[in-house]
Parts: C-alpha cells; sequence; structure tokens
C-alpha cells in the first residue's frame, strides 16, 4: 500500500482542453450544409428589393419554366399555415402591438429583404437563378428609418396598427424619479446612442426538413431545438410527438438563432406540400440582411448626486428601434436591461420608460447580452460623465456607490435580488495589474510626444442564468414558456456515461464543461462522459442556451442528475462491500470505503451490478443506472467584474487603437478556466466590435448599405490587444454549484470602458463626450469640432450638440456633411 | 447573392494561348489571376463574364521580380506575399512594398492575389497601386501576334475597375526604374486590418548630395483611380528635404485630390487625412532614404 497521500480526482476546475475542438479543427464536424439526403430539393427566396411596398403582382412562369425547377410558392400559397411566426412575450397588463408575421409576405413588403416567394428546385444553383426570374411589380410607399421620426406617425410601417409605437413599458422603484432629480445637487443628463449591430455567426442559418409518414424532422442550426418543435407543431398543425428538430454542429448563433426563422418554416411547408426533404443555406449577404440585428436604441438618460458624489436618481428613457415586425423576443430585449439598470451600485431611486417603435428595417432581437449591453453603456458612460462634472475620479465614484459585500443579498428598487457580490476585490484586482500610477505617467510622457493615450473603466454587474420559471414565465415577467433546462444522465453497462442536456450549445464548450462535473460526481474520466444536446428525440424537453444560463442552470441540472446516481453507486457499493452508504466516497475515479480505499468499485463495476448481475443489488432497489431531472433555480445569477480598457487616438486622423485590456471577472468557482477565457475574449471582442468597428447602416430609402463584410466592418485579431484576465470568486447562493454566467459579460462590460478611455484621451482637446461607433470619421469631427470652438470642454448637454451623432439615429451611420467642409 | 452566374471555364498553357483565346472569345472573357478579385465579384454578380481563362498554370512564365539594369520587372503573376517577402525588392525599394503589402488585404489573399490582378481590377482603394503609381512604374501589355505596348499608370488607369487594357490584350509584366538614395514608405488608414483603405498614401523619393532628385507621391481611395500628385512631385525635385517642404506637399495632396463622400467617410475628411498621409510617407520616406 503507498504512504503517498494520492489527492482524489477533481476535474472541475482544470482547464482541460475542448472536447470539441478535434472535430472542430480538422473538419469533421457536421453543420446543417454537410447533409444531404435522398431526394432533396434545394430552396431559395426570392426577396424585396424595396423597404416599403405593395406587391402588385407576382409573376413566375419564367422561373418555372427553367429545368430544375419543382415549384414557386408565394404567402397566399401557405394559407393554411395555422398560426403567424411568433413572438414570445406577453408580459401581464401590458398592451403590445403585435405585427402579423408570415413566413412569406401577404400584399406588402416592409423592410429591404422581406420574402416574396419561395423557389423549390433540384440544385441550390438553378434555384438561385430562378429566383432572379421571378418577376414582381412594386409599388412604392413612403419609408421611415429614423426611430424618433418614426414616433410622429407620419409614415405607417404597418397601416393596420394606426401607430408606429406598438407599446411603452415602464418601471420604477425606490420613490419619484421627478422629485429625486430636483433634489439632487448636481444632474448630469445625455442623449445616447446605442447603434444597430448584426450578430454575424460564422455559419449562417440554415435547415433541411424532411416531412415523411406523416412526421416532420427539421434539421436546423438553432440555439433552441425543443422550441423549434413546439412552434413547428403549432404553426403546421402537426402532434409534437411527430415533430423532431435536431441542431447538428451550430457554427455560432451570439442570439442569432434563437429565433423562428421564416425560411424554416417555408422549408417545412413546403416538404409537406412536395413529399420531398427540402434544404435552405442562408448565403452572407441573406444574413447580414434578414438575421436578426441588435441594438438599436436612442437614450436619453440623467443622473442625480450629491455633491459628495452619492448616486441618487437614475432615469433611462429608452426609444427602441424595432424594426419592421416582431421576432421572437423583439420587443422585450431592452426591458431584459431594465433589469440591471443600478448595476454595482446603490443608487436609490431608479426610474425606465421604454418606447417600441417600428421602421422599415430588419427586425432587432437578442444579440449577445440583448438589453443588458445598452443598459450597462448608458450606466457605465453616464458613471465617468458624473465624475467630471462632480471632479472626482470615477474610480473613487465608483466606490462611493458599490453595493458592499455585507449588503449581499441585495435587493434592487426594482425588487431584483442581488444574489452576491464583491465589487471592489474585483476592482482592487484589476488595479493591481493596471498601476494607475505608472499608467498617468506613460499617459503624460507619449501625450508630450503627440500620442493621445487614454484610459477607461467599467465596473458592471449583469442578471443573466435565465431561469427561474416562475419570475420569467407567463404568470411573472411574461414569457410564453417558463425557463428551466433539462438533464439525463445515463450510465451504460460498461461503465461511460452518455450525458444528454436541454442546452444546445453553438461553440460554448458544454461538451467538456458538462464532462467534468458529471465525471466528478461519478467516479470516471471526462474522456468517457459524452455530452449529447441538440436533439429532441433523444433527451427530455429542454430550453436551448442564451442569457448566459447554460452553466448556473444546465450545468447544475446535470450535476444533480449525476449526484443522484452516485447515490445510487453508493448504495449499491454499500450493499457489495456490506457498509453504510454514507461511509462510500468517490475517490480517486471509485467509489471507495473511507479511510480504506483498497476496498471500493469502480463505475464500471457498479454498472455491472446495476445492469448485468442483478444479484448484486440491494433488495427492492430497481435496476439501472439513469437519472432524469428538470432543474429549476430559485433566482437569477449576476456576474461582475471590472474591465479595463486602453487606448492609443491618433489625433490627425482619429484613428482609436485598442492597445491594452485588463478584465477581471467574477462568475463564481470556475469549472474550466480556458472555457471562461474563451469567453470573456470574444465577448470584449465583440464589445470592441460594436464601439470601433461595426455598425449596421440603412439609408434614408431603407437600403441596406452595409450588405457584406466589405461594408460590415468586423474587428480581427489585429485590431485587439493580447487580453489580461484574471478572476475573483464569489459563489452564488442560487445554485450548488455556486457558478455563474459568462457568455455575454464581455460584450456587456466592453463598450462602456472604450468609450470612457477614448473621452479619457481626448478630454484635454475639450471633448467631454462622444458616441459609439468611435471610427476615425467619428472621432476626427469630434476634435475638429472641440478645435473649432477652442475653449475647453463643451455644453455638458452634448450629444444632440454634436450634429453627427445627434441627427442621425442608431442605425443612420456616419452623418456625411454636404459637399464636405473644406 | 453567393451563387455566379453560369459562366464557362478554361485554362491557359502559354501567354500566347491565353490571348489567342481571348480573341476567339470576343470580348466576353475575363483573366483569372488569383481571383480574389473577380470571385467574389461573380458571386455578388457584379461581374458577368460568359468565360473565364485561369492563368493560374503559367506561374512559371509570369511570376517573377528581377532586376534587368536599372529596372525591376515583376511578372503579371507574381503573388502578393512574392512581393512581400522579396529581398530583392527590400533591398532596391526598402519599406515601400513591403508596408503596402503587409496591409493589403490578409495572408489569404495575399498568398492567392497577383500583380497584374491588383492592376488590372484598377481599384482606386488598392495598395499595391498607390505603390506603382508612386514608383512610376509602366505596363507591359501584350496582344495577339505577340504585339507589346508599354503604357504609364496615368494611361493604365483610366478609372474605376476601367483600365486601358484591351479586351484582347494582357498585362504580363510590370517595370520599374530604380533609383540611387531610394527611400520609400505608404501610410493608410482603414477603418480594420485588411480593409480597403479610408486613404492611403504612397512616396518614393531618390536623395542625393542632400537634393531630391526623384520624387513619386500617390493617393488612394481619394479619386477615380489612384491619383498621383503632380504638383507635390514637381515642388519636391531639386529641394532639400525638410518638413515644411513635406508639409506643403501634404496640403498640396489634401487639394489637388477628389474623394467622394462615401460609408468609409465624407470628402473632407478624406482631404484631410490624403495631406496627413502624405506628409507622414514623405517624412518617412526621407529618413529612410539610402544614404
Amino acid at each position: 500500500m503507498s504512504t503517498v497521500e494520492v489527492p482524489p480526482t477533481k476535474h472541475v476546475g482544470q482547464s482541460l482542453r475542448r472536447k470539441e475542438d478535434p472535430r472542430l479543427i480538422t473538419g469533421r464536424a457536421t453543420y446543417v450544409d454537410d447533409l444531404a439526403l435522398p431526394g432533396m430539393l434545394h430552396a431559395a427566396v426570392v426577396r424585396s428589393p424595396e423597404a416599403h411596398a405593395r406587391v402588385v403582382a407576382i409573376d413566375a412562369s419564367a422561373a418555372l419554366a427553367r429545368p430544375g425547377i419543382k415549384a414557386v410558392y408565394t404567402g397566399e400559397d401557405m394559407s393554411d399555415l395555422l398560426a403567424p411566426l411568433p413572438m414570445a412575450w406577453a408580459p401581464p397588463g401590458v398592451e403590445i402591438k403585435t405585427p402579423e408575421r408570415w413566413p412569406l409576405v401577404r400584399g406588402h413588403v416592409r423592410h429591404m429583404g422581406d420574402a416574396v416567394a419561395l423557389v423549390i428546385g433540384d440544385d441550390k444553383y438553378v434555384v438561385v437563378d430562378a429566383a432572379a426570374d421571378v418577376e414582381v411589380e412594386y409599388e412604392s410607399l413612403p419609408v421611415v428609418i429614423d426611430v424618433e421620426q418614426a414616433l410622429k406617425d407620419e409614415v405607417l410601417v404597418h397601416a393596420s396598427l394606426g401607430t408606429n409605437k406598438t407599446h411603452e413599458w415602464s418601471m420604477g422603484g425606490g420613490g419619484d424619479i421627478e422629485q429625486a432629480l430636483a433634489a439632487s445637487d448636481v444632474v448630469v443628463q445625455r442623449r445616447i446612442v446605442n447603434h444597430r449591430t448584426a450578430g454575424a455567426a460564422m455559419e449562417p442559418r440554415g435547415c433541411i426538413a424532411e416531412y415523411r409518414a406523416g412526421a416532420l424532422t427539421v434539421w436546423s442550426s438553432t440555439q433552441v431545438p425543443h422550441l423549434l418543435r413546439l412552434f413547428y407543431a403549432v404553426q403546421m398543425g402537426i402532434s409534437e410527438d411527430k415533430v423532431r428538430v435536431i441542431a447538428p454542429e451550430v457554427g455560432g448563433g451570439f442570439g442569432g438563432k434563437l429565433q423562428v426563422c421564416a425560411e424554416e418554416t417555408m422549408c417545412a411547408w413546403a416538404s409537406r406540400k412536395l413529399g420531398r426533404p427540402v434544404k435552405w443555406i442562408e448565403t452572407r449577404s441573406e444574413n447580414m440582411a434578414v438575421s436578426h440585428h441588435g441594438r438599436d436604441q436612442v437614450d436619453y438618460v440623467r443622473m442625480g448626486a450629491t455633491a459628495d458624489g452619492k448616486i441618487t436618481a437614475f432615469h433611462a428613457k429608452i426609444i427602441q428601434d424595432l424594426g419592421a415586425y416582431f421576432g421572437l423576443l423583439t420587443p422585450m430585449i431592452p426591458e431584459l436591461g431594465a433589469f440591471v439598470m443600478t448595476g454595482c451600485y446603490a443608487i436609490p431611486v431608479v426610474q425606465t420608460d421604454i418606447v417600441g417603435v417600428l421602421t422599415n428595417k430588419f427586425f432587432t432581437d437578442a444579440i449577445r447580452g440583448a438589453g443588458r449591453p445598452e443598459m450597462t453603456h448608458m450606466l457605465e458612460v453616464m458613471i465617468d460623465q458624473l465624475a467630471e462634472e462632480l471632479g472626482i475620479d470615477p474610480i473613487e465614484l465608483r466606490r462611493r456607490n458599490f453595493i458592499a459585500p455585507e449588503q449581499f443579498p441585495y435587493e434592487t428598487p426594482y425588487g431584483i435580488t442581488y444574489d452576491s457580490g464583491n465589487y471592489e476585490a474585483a476592482l482592487d484586482r484589476a488595479l493591481e495589474i493596471v498601476d494607475m500610477e505608472a499608467f498617468r505617467a506613460e499617459q503624460a510622457d507619449l501625450r508630450s510626444r503627440g500620442v493621445l493615450r487614454g484610459i477607461g473603466f467599467s465596473t458592471y454587474t449583469e442578471i443573466c442564468g435565465l431561469a427561474p420559471s416562475r419570475a420569467v414565465g407567463p404568470s411573472g415577467f411574461g414569457l410564453g414558456i417558463g425557463l428551466y433546462e433539462s438533464a439525463l444522465v445515463r450510465v451504460h453497462p460498461t461503465g461511460s456515461v452518455t450525458v444528454y442536456t436541454g442546452a444546445s450549445p453553438h461553440g460554448q464548450g458544454h461538451e467538456t464543461g458538462f464532462a467534468q462535473i458529471v465525471a466528478d460526481r461519478v467516479g470516471t474520466d471526462p474522456s468517457v462522459v459524452e455530452i449529447v444536446h441538440g436533439d429532441t428525440a433523444t433527451g427530455p424537453m429542454g430550453l436551448g442556451t442564451y442569457g448566459s444560463r447554460s452553466l448556473s442552470v444546465g450545468g447544475v441540472a446535470v450535476a444533480h442528475a449525476a449526484e443522484k446516481i452516485a447515490q445510487k453507486a453508493r448504495e449499491i457499493v454499500a450493499h457489495n462491500l456490506e457498509a453504510d452508504p454514507a461511509d462510500i466516497e468517490v475517490r480517486d475515479g471509485r467509489f471507495s470505503l473511507k479511510g480504506d480505499p483498497d476496498q471500493g468499485m469502480t463505475l464500471a463495476e457498479v454498472a455491472g451490478c446495476a445492469y448485468v448481475d442483478a444479484t448484486k443489488m440491494p433488495e427492492g432497489m430497481e435496476l439501472g443506472l439513469e437519472q432524469a431531472l428538470i432543474y429549476d433555480p430559485s433566482n437569477f445569477v449576476f456576474p461582475f467584474g471590472t474591465h479595463v480598457c486602453v487606448v492609443d487616438v491618433d489625433p490627425e486622423t482619429g484613428k482609436v487603437e485598442v492597445v491594452r485590456w485588463v478584465a477581471v471577472d467574477d462568475c463564481g468557482p470556475a469549472v474550466n478556466p480556458m472555457l471562461i477565457d474563451g469567453q470573456v475574449h470574444g465577448g470584449i471582442v465583440h464589445g470592441i466590435g460594436q464601439a470601433i468597428y461595426e455598425q449596421v447602416v440603412y439609408d434614408e430609402r431603407g437600403q441596406l448599405v452595409t450588405g457584406t463584410f466589405v461594408d460590415y466592418a468586423l474587428p480581427t485579431t489585429m485590431e485587439v490587444p493580447s487580453f489580461e484576465t484574471d478572476r475573483t470568486e464569489t459563489k452564488s447562493p442560487s445554485n450548488s454549484l455556486g457558478v455563474k454566467g459568462i457568455g455575454e459579460a464581455g460584450t456587456i462590460a466592453a463598450t462602456p470602458a472604450i468609450v470612457n478611455a477614448v473621452i479619457d484621451a481626448l478630454r484635454h482637446e475639450g471633448i467631454s463626450f462622444i458616441d459609439m461607433p468611435l471610427t476615425p470619421l467619428r472621432v476626427w469631427q469630434a476634435l475638429e469640432q472641440a478645435r473649432g470652438d477652442g475653449n475647453g470642454p463643451r455644453d455638458s448637454e452634448q450629444g444632440a450638440s454634436l450634429p453627427a451623432q445627434g441627427e442621425g439615429s442608431a442605425g443612420s451611420g456616419p452623418t456625411i456633411p454636404e459637399g464636405g467642409r473644406s | 447573392m453567393q451563387t455566379p452566374a453560369p459562366c464557362e471555364y478554361s485554362r491557359a498553357t502559354s501567354v500566347d494561348d491565353a490571348i489567342a483565346q481571348l480573341q476567339a472569345l470576343g470580348g466576353n472573357a475575363r483573366i483569372l489571376a488569383g481571383g480574389y478579385s473577380l470571385i467574389p465579384m461573380m458571386k455578388l454578380r457584379l461581374a458577368n463574364p460568359g468565360h473565364v481563362i485561369d492563368i493560374n498554370p503559367l506561374e512559371s512564365e509570369l511570376n517573377y521580380i528581377r532586376q534587368e539594369g536599372n529596372e525591376i520587372r515583376i511578372g503579371a503573376l507574381t503573388r502578393h506575399v512574392n512581393m512581400l517577402e522579396s529581398d530583392l525588392l527590400s533591398q532596391v525599394f526598402p519599406h515601400i512594398f513591403r508596408e503596402a503589402e503587409a496591409v493589403l488585404a490578409d495572408p489569404v489573399v495575399r498568398n492567392r492575389g497577383t500583380m497584374g490582378g491588383s492592376l488590372c481590377q484598377s481599384d482606386p482603394a488598392e495598395d499595391l497601386s498607390g505603390v506603382v503609381v508612386a514608383l512610376k512604374g509602366e505596363a507591359v501589355l501584350r496582344g495577339p501576334g505577340g504585339a507589346e505596348r508599354v503604357v504609364g499608370m496615368e494611361e493604365f488607369h483610366l478609372g474605376p475597375y476601367m483600365t486601358s487594357v484591351q479586351p484582347t490584350e494582357m498585362l504580363i509584366e510590370v517595370r520599374i526604374p530604380t533609383h540611387s538614395g531610394f527611400g520609400g514608405a505608404h501610410e493608410k488608414v482603414e477603418r480594420r486590418a485588411g480593409d480597403f483603405a479610408i486613404v492611403a498614401a504612397s512616396a518614393a523619393l531618390a536623395i542625393e548630395g542632400g537634393r531630391i532628385t526623384f520624387a513619386g507621391v500617390a493617393c488612394s481611395a481619394v479619386g477615380p483611380t489612384t491619383l498621383h500628385i503632380e504638383r507635390a512631385e514637381k515642388a519636391l525635385v531639386g529641394q532639400a528635404p525638410s518638413e515644411d517642404l513635406f508639409a506643403q506637399c501634404g496640403q498640396m495632396a489634401a487639394a489637388d485630390c477628389s474623394p467622394n463622400s462615401d460609408g468609409r467617410g465624407p470628402a473632407d475628411y478624406k482631404r484631410h487625412v490624403a495631406g496627413v498621409l502624405t506628409t507622414r510617407a514623405l517624412s518617412r520616406a526621407a529618413a529612410t532614404a539610402v544614404s
């Protein structure tokens, strides 16, 4: 017997390499477009070049005459669909005017790219050529693009609704906002535009639908296979048990595949009509035009404070550009942000007023962070604006308003209970890494040599782990279905394990992290724990992957199921060792007797009892080793942290370069630090993208100007520094693992840090505020304007005073002065 | 749209075979080199040639960089990566080729894209064209029967996506005169790495005995073609290099260019940046000139 104490195997907490990666990086993964079925047909969509028009006539004769074309369908052909495409938010007590959205338009197009007809044929090339042959006569109608213009109702996107304003939603807490602002020593107000962006997943959307022998199977590049099954059943009048949805490998989603897509419903319908499988693969051009966009708000915000820097009140009026229709969650997105309106701070009085407005653009919906990046941007930019107004260091101002660690669980004025937090610890750790004294010396030195360097902070908290069902479901916040997650852990007779999760990953690394969780609990190695996801036929009902929910809901479900397996295994082992189950522990990959680890059984031996030799089972115990359950947590989780951005600005060209990034995130105890780093890196890049490079732009006629990656500037590795990440670990009391979410945190934290850094770099030039995107042009224009004024910071009412930011609404792009300014 | 219209494809066996094919197809064909401009345009159906003639089999005939007397000759099928990594180019024209090639698109494009493709695409925002214009390179065009003509860049580039290459002609080589005391630089402001320029400026100087003996200044993305800033070149030749002189040249570039307002910025911004980058490029070209 060895005298060396071997620590028990512990996979959780290790940076285990991703189990997914070998197949992904060797090209062995199977995406929808890799699949082909016998007899499969292909689909292409005829799309409107007009942003708003009446469809006068559709002539498909030339398309139908092409060899290989099977059918051309229009909206009227699909009148046997039982329900329009869903919008799944009905908050009790709020009236929402919901425009009807069918897969193909019925009489009117309302945005560029609106689907007018579906062409089905033998191969993917002939349908594209035939789609170009379909002649559609349009009668143009007036177009409204600017969200504040749309509020005037001079041009109606849906005449039948009588207005472009679909809903108003208000929430206040802690007292009367106007009184609280009036009683404040200072009030800072800004108009902040949070412009429209694209999700731009590497794999565009796509599906194959096969209706055969009364049953529908859809392979879809989706984040929510179980929700799709439910909606297909409703729309097509098929019993839910006859519908199967499979999400094969999914190459990114960012929220863009948390959607019930018109094209997929069309394919399902056409497959039933034609009795053949139908495939549709989105092109990049379609992806830019008709995969839902995100953000797109105009925000009027006011923050009040005492002279010594205690924030007294915060008010946000959010005008949300919804686009021309509702996707699955379109009108709900800004509301999600309201729940973190107070951020890390003990703000006594808050008020959020949201107005939803239709325009002739594609609809906005959940994109990474979904409402929370917008709200965090407002809050964290305003903290710096207030700090400037008060003459208090922005870091010190944050400290004076942080909710203290001993105040948790902390109830916000909105009645939300923050689970846990230690904001100062994350900030302190970030400051240790950054070294502000050294930074300020370096900044001064560089400035003397013509390089404008600035530093910006963002101390965020966000709400994620979407669940609990009672809070978010139909009788709570008003989602059409409660949010929980399922798990099924199945130990095979040889002791290897298959785990089914209702979460539906598309790049996050569930197969690795979940395997680590299960392996520790059942005494085996993650390499023999297979995580199966994304197939409605193989596992229990699940809700999918979005809202940074997979680990804190789905992962905990998996942990609980594995713990139940472990308990049964303990009883089996105890029975065979003639011991007490309480004396059996998981150690070094086996179930062994405490104090005498030579006595014990491996998981394979336990499975042998459960499946092979029933005489070794305790009397009366059911055979097998399998556990299914659904987990519904008691609360949300609230990750937090501090992000620090350092930028260099070229004073002559206006070009902004991010030169350093320090991120200290707290998402509770780490299951796999490498996966966390990956999510944080990607999240920050997403935020850098919005803050400096990306913007979806429509011109005044509703034409999408940024329809390709040549026009829509996604950042590359060349645009980002090597990230310096670190973590603090504060357990969440909301779940037994203590974990929080991390998928969106980087994106939520990033944009205000960048804006604050650019302002820090330019403040001595007289710039006290600037809106995203911080393109060279916009920064140069701000510098020109400041230099033109000649003396000091401009009016703190700014925003509106900068025409390039004020006039255009979100999505209207950089303003181009008439004829230039020579 | 990501699907090209139907078209025919053939491979060339020699330069003369390619030209014979062009002649036989009567203007309905395009030469396919690296394919990183033509193919995307075909996929978006901005270009719809009935026939593409693939000249990639002509690598041994058309991929070269060599010195002949007072000239550098670069074959039309020379890849960007070859120019980026060429010691000869770096020796004869320090900095300017490497700087332009390093910011031209991305490694995938540079591995396939060619000198000939860059010039024949005639995109006014393209980087390599700026270098060739600044260096006062000449294009060798071959037509039916082996007839060759040599044209300067002003004559070669007629406008956006338009060149003086005739339907039965093919660009086979670019010739660039060498200079002693050479210094060059390429400056670019783009939205993100690999993007087409918002504005770029290329500067080439030869400095001997403290005087500028040759000057080439080109600005990209501020006119219908890559612009050659003639007034600045005249102002430079014969003068001693100085920051004041370069600042004046920047002002000339800003005044003489003719940018359009578009998604990458308004005309006044581009004009301003053309000035800034011209000054910067000249200043660095002078600082690095071989003494």
